[in-house]
């Protein structure tokens, strides 16, 4: 594996991809992104699976494609990109532009006892990803290379991926609303998908 | 009369579906086709089914409409990915192909399609089930009327009586 030193503090780095966010539309896979993205500060904007596990790459094309003027930044983690890794592919084939997927990979299960996940060994998302067609492809284990792809996520006129190298230490839990149909709602009137 | 897949599709149309996730079966074939072709709808070939209950939920947050087009054994790959959908009250419609039933040659498709609905049900998913070509459009309708009005789940089976038994 490469990229693995040095790695970057989890908080600084969802603090860097969301700083002058403008008007990003956030995914955050369950569970330690989501309070990643919430220690940052709430934002109707933002939508936190807090379950559905496998499901948050996903959910960034339905809505990358149902909004093709928006930038969609899903920000998840190694254990739930690998239960859904099928998903790369069907994100390779269809590559709506204005789609960047950011996994923070520490190499363990945070939520469950940071019990050591496949990246841990010998398996490299950066590898999946590119095998499954998506063409911008990053592994970052440094601010300044999270920095430039900050600026692509709101630029880039391809879909983007980014393993980004973290630290596998516990930041302490910023939690967001967990109520489903709150954030849904919240989410859609934010984009002025919902009227009433 | 039109072929009943072709007012399936009309009648998404007439929804107003824009996406369609989807895992490629021979039941769903026309249907499938029809909706690649169309250039109002963005077709998304799935590699497992779970992925289209996500990819939905994703176009809804958007501010489209999607449909989800699998085979019966799909539905049990969509069990955990369910509770997306009821826990924010995702409206959601499943087209599913059934298998598993009517003259089947293969026994292996016998136990999630005997349990298609029961596992539909159990994840309160409304059930609605198509046994003859003229039923179908208009279930299909009433499926779609139900989940986008009031943010529910349904899936349409369309049985194996109606779609014809493999042949071997």
């Amino acid at each position: 594996m490469s990229g693995n030193h040095p790695r970057l503090d989890r908080r600084a780095a969802i603090r860097l991809l969301l700083a002058d966010r403008g008007d990003l539309l956030l995914v955050t896979g369950l569970g330690s992104t989501s309070w990643d993205a919430a220690s940052v500060g709430d934002d109707d904007r933002n939508f936190y699976l807090w379950g559905a596990m496998g499901s948050a790459a996903m959910v960034g094309l339905g809505l990358a494609i149902a909004h093709p003027d928006r930038r969609v930044l899903v920000v998840t983690g190694d254990g739930e990109m690998l239960m859904g890794l099928g998903a790369l592919a069907t994100i390779g084939v269809q590559r709506p532009p204005n789609l960047a997927i950011a996994v923070f990979d520490n190499g363990h299960y945070g939520e469950t006892g940071m019990q050591a996940s496949h990246t841990d060994s010998n398996v490299a998302l950066t590898g999946v990803a590119r095998a499954c067609g998506i063409e911008q492809v990053f592994d970052i284990a440094d601010e300044a290379a999270l920095q430039h792809f900050a600026g692509l996520v709101h630029s880039a006129e391809a879909t983007l991926f980014a393993r980004i190298a973290i630290l596998a230490e516990d930041a302490p839990r910023v939690l967001p609303p967990r109520d489903g149909v709150f954030l849904k709602t919240r989410f859609r009137r934010a984009i002025g998908a919902e009227t009433g | 009369m039109a072929d009943w897949r072709d007012e399936i599709f009309a009648a998404l149309k007439a929804a107003d579906i824009r996406q369609v996730g989807y895992v490629p079966d021979a039941g769903h074939a026309r249907l499938i086709e029809l909706c690649r072709a169309e250039p109002t709808i963005r077709a998304v070939p799935l590699t497992t089914e779970e992925e289209g209950v996500a990819l939905a939920a994703g176009a809804w947050l958007g501010g489209q409409r999607a449909a989800l087009l699998m085979q019966s054994s799909g539905v049990g790959n969509c069990i955990n990915m369910l509770s997306l959908t009821k826990t924010c009250r995702f409206p959601l419609v499943i087209l599913v192909a059934m298998r598993g039933e009517w003259a089947e040659f293969n026994p292996w498709q016998v136990p999630m399609g005997s349990r298609t609905q029961a596992a539909l049900e159990l994840c309160d998913v409304l059930v609605y089930r198509v046994e003859r070509p003229e039923e179908a459009a208009e279930t299909v309708t009433a499926a779609l009327d139900i989940a986008f009005h009031g943010d529910l789940a349904t899936a349409v089976l369309l049985s194996q009586r109606l779609l014809g038994a493999k042949r071997w």
